[in-house]
């Protein structure tokens, strides 16, 4: 779960990571108030969870109250790829003299967590990772929670010749590590993190991502969510335990697994149709899900037919048929279902729609290439 | 031959008194797995389907002799059932679980450090040597004894090959699925050298999907190591870019891990990569002359 950079900013302050003086404001006579309190210039940045901000304008830097103003509900007027923008932080504006890059985050491949630094932070970093992969600090975790100070001072001393920054820079890591262990994040950044004017260490701006899997736990966290960049469609999904995704075609696809999902979009694909949408219904199948599905996929009026591709293993083929039946009695399906069931209680499954009059296919481009002649 | 399980492992079942745990303890005793006891604490003494269950799984290690152990426990409890089994020794896990947190995975990785323990999964449908051995969730009857080896990252898509490779006289030797989630125990290079050295592997299919870095090291260890046939197929082709796609690991991060790039990469390495999956049995015969 991605969450604004103020959320992010909030933890960061929790947590005594330093940043400017600021907060967030949703109109521009609470931009004015906080810019009074911390001082001219301040600079003002669009709330949004999608890259590029800064190109589409979303970034300014004011002097004084009349821009604040205008700029403000210059700002608020922005549509950055697609999103309106709800919210502003306000923030006393940094005089930066350099720029570093700090993050926190997991190798996957190493199973492990990282550190990530670099004395050439900004928005670069990723074009400097890929031309100077040299000036990338790694700095493995071996599985601990806390800073093995001995071995990152060394690393400190590559990234600041001074002794008192140095000491700094590990003093806020170890805040940054704190949060990233104890919120359950899968990415803590601060970029640019910043040596400002009084040659102190500063996080001038704050990017957190959370483990979904891990929200449970964080129930404090689950509030941070913005619904605006969330699917109705896809979140009632979640809440009836698929995954789902629209996308753009007229061939409904409900699937057992993310893998074959994906697999029967990209057979659709291959065998001349278009998919509407990625939908999986997860193992432990109850026949409920199937209703839901149906129920989610029937909204999307571009579609055509809808094809059920399961192979079972821990769902078992007869929910799926049970699920199909009771769909047919309680809503009205106004499109061809073209049904393949392979695996787990195939042979029930088969008998009982078999009973009701339906056909199932037990090859994959079979049931495939008959849906996709449905939408001729 | 097989790789990591044959007739002789024996099985005890973490979560049996579930409903997955039972259904499933059943399913492998059918198959004809020794499943020699479950692990459910506060539930010791008790059977299910007539195997015994004990509270720890050390009892159950000391009582039963069993040298693998599968987990259907909840994402909750996961880690703590992977660390259990660790710490009692068992040689081979294999973690049925999804939606376990990463920073778990973290501790257990940690805790898998200078041992010789093997963790398959979390989130992945288990491993099966036809007609031997079955652990996980996999409907059993779609396998056949054979030759071929089958590692999978998903677990359905896993089926759906396994079908047509036996529908055309192509039986198994082992077949691993891997897991979706972002941190595995196991990943494609390490079951590529096992399918190397197993000299009942004639060839291997991998399966593999958008998102992370898996199937690019499998490229590379595959050009230097493997001399065996390999055929691939990669589901995702369709997926939208930066969608999340019910894999945690399925996220596409950069150019680099979407399904066009990575059959690309495969096929430099020598990799035979197809469209859909019933093409792999023709793939495989091709180059098995």
């Amino acid at each position: 779960m991605k969450i604004h950079e103020y959320q992010a900013r909030n933890l960061f302050i929790e947590y005594g990571i330093p940043v400017a003086p600021g907060n967030v404001a949703q109109t521009p006579e609470e931009a004015l108030a906080i810019a009074r309190k911390s001082g001219f210039p301040v600079v003002i940045k669009a709330q949004v969870l999608v890259g590029g901000r800064g190109k589409a304008g979303g970034v300014k830097v004011v002097n004084n109250e009349a821009d604040l103003g205008a700029e403000f509900s210059r700002i608020k007027q922005l549509n950055i790829k697609g999103y309106t923008v709800e919210r502003l932080l306000v923030a006393k504006a940094v005089d930066i003299k350099k720029e570093y890059y700090l993050a926190v985050t997991i190798d996957n491949i190493k199973g492990d967590v990282v550190v990530i630094a670099s004395a050439e932070g900004g928005v670069e970093i990723e074009e400097t990772a890929k031309t100077h992969p040299e000036k990338i600090i790694k700095f493995y975790m071996q599985g601990n929670k806390e800073l093995d100070e001995a071995r990152w001072v060394p690393v400190a001393a590559q990234l600041f010749s001074d002794p008192r920054l140095q000491k700094s820079a590990t003093a806020i890591l170890q805040k940054l590590i704190k949060l990233f262990f104890e919120k359950d994040c899968s990415l803590a950044e601060i970029n640019p993190f910043c040596i400002n004017g009084e040659g102190n260490l500063i996080a001038v701006d704050a990017k957190i991502i959370i483990d979904d899997n891990a929200l449970d736990r964080h129930p404090e966290l689950v509030a941070l969510r913005d619904m605006k960049y969330e699917d109705p469609d896809e979140l009632e999904a979640k809440s009836k335990g698929l995954s789902f995704v629209k996308l753009d075609g007229n061939v409904g696809c409900i699937v057992n697994g993310a893998g074959l999902a994906m697999g029967t979009m990209d057979g659709v694909n291959l065998l001349g149709g278009r998919p509407a949408n990625f939908l999986d219904v997860g193992g432990s199948s109850n026949p409920e899900k199937v209703l839901n599905a149906l129920k989610i996929i029937l909204r999307n009026k571009d579609v055509k037919v809808i094809l059920i591709n399961i192979f079972g293993g821990i769902t078992r083929c007869d929910d799926i048929a049970n699920g199909i039946l009771t769909a047919l009695k309680q809503i009205q399906i106004h499109v061809p279902l073209v049904i393949r069931l392979t695996g787990t209680n195939e042979t029930e499954a088969k008998a009982l729609l078999t009973a009701a009059g339906l056909t199932t296919f037990t090859s994959m481009r079979q049931a495939v290439t008959e849906a996709v002649k449905h939408t001729r | 031959m097989s790789i990591l399980i044959d007739q002789n492992t024996k099985v005890i079942v973490q979560g049996i008194t579930g409903r997955d745990g039972s259904f499933h303890a059943k399913q492998m005793q059918d198959y004809g797995t020794k499943v020699v006891g479950g692990v459910t604490p506060g539930k010791g003494g008790q059977d299910v389907n007539g195997i015994p269950v004990f509270n720890s799984v050390k009892e159950a290690r000391d009582k039963t002799g069993c040298d693998a152990a599968v987990i259907y426990v909840p994402a909750k409890f996961a880690k703590a059932a992977v660390c259990e089994d660790i710490e009692a020794g068992i040689p081979l896990i294999i973690c049925i679980t999804e939606g376990i947190p990463v920073l778990d995975m973290v501790e257990v990785k940690k805790a898998l450090r200078n041992t010789q323990i093997r963790l398959i999964g979390p989130n992945c449908p288990g491993l099966i040597s036809p007609g031997k051995c079955k652990i996980g969730i996999m409907p059993g009857h779609i396998h056949k004894p054979g030759d071929i080896g089958v590692i999978s990252r998903s677990g359905t898509l896993t089926y759906e090959v396994v079908f047509n490779l036996s529908a055309n006289g192509m039986g198994q030797s082992t077949c691993v699925g891997l897991g979706g989630d972002p941190i595995i125990g196991t990943r494609f290079v390490d079951v590529l050298k096992m399918f190397q050295e197993d000299p009942d592997t004639r060839a291997i299919v991998m399966v593999g999907e958008i998102g992370g870095g898996d199937e690019q090291l499998a490229a590379d260890y595959i050009k230097r190591f493997i001399t065996k046939p390999v055929v691939s197929f990669i589901a995702g082709r369709t997926a939208p870019a930066g969608k999340r796609m019910g894999h945690a690991g399925a996220i596409i991060s950069s150019g680099d891990s979407t399904a066009e790039a990575k059959m690309q990469i495969l096929r430099d390495a020598g990799v035979i990569v197809v469209d859909f999956p019933d093409e792999i049995p023709q793939a495989l015969a091709a180059n098995l002359k």
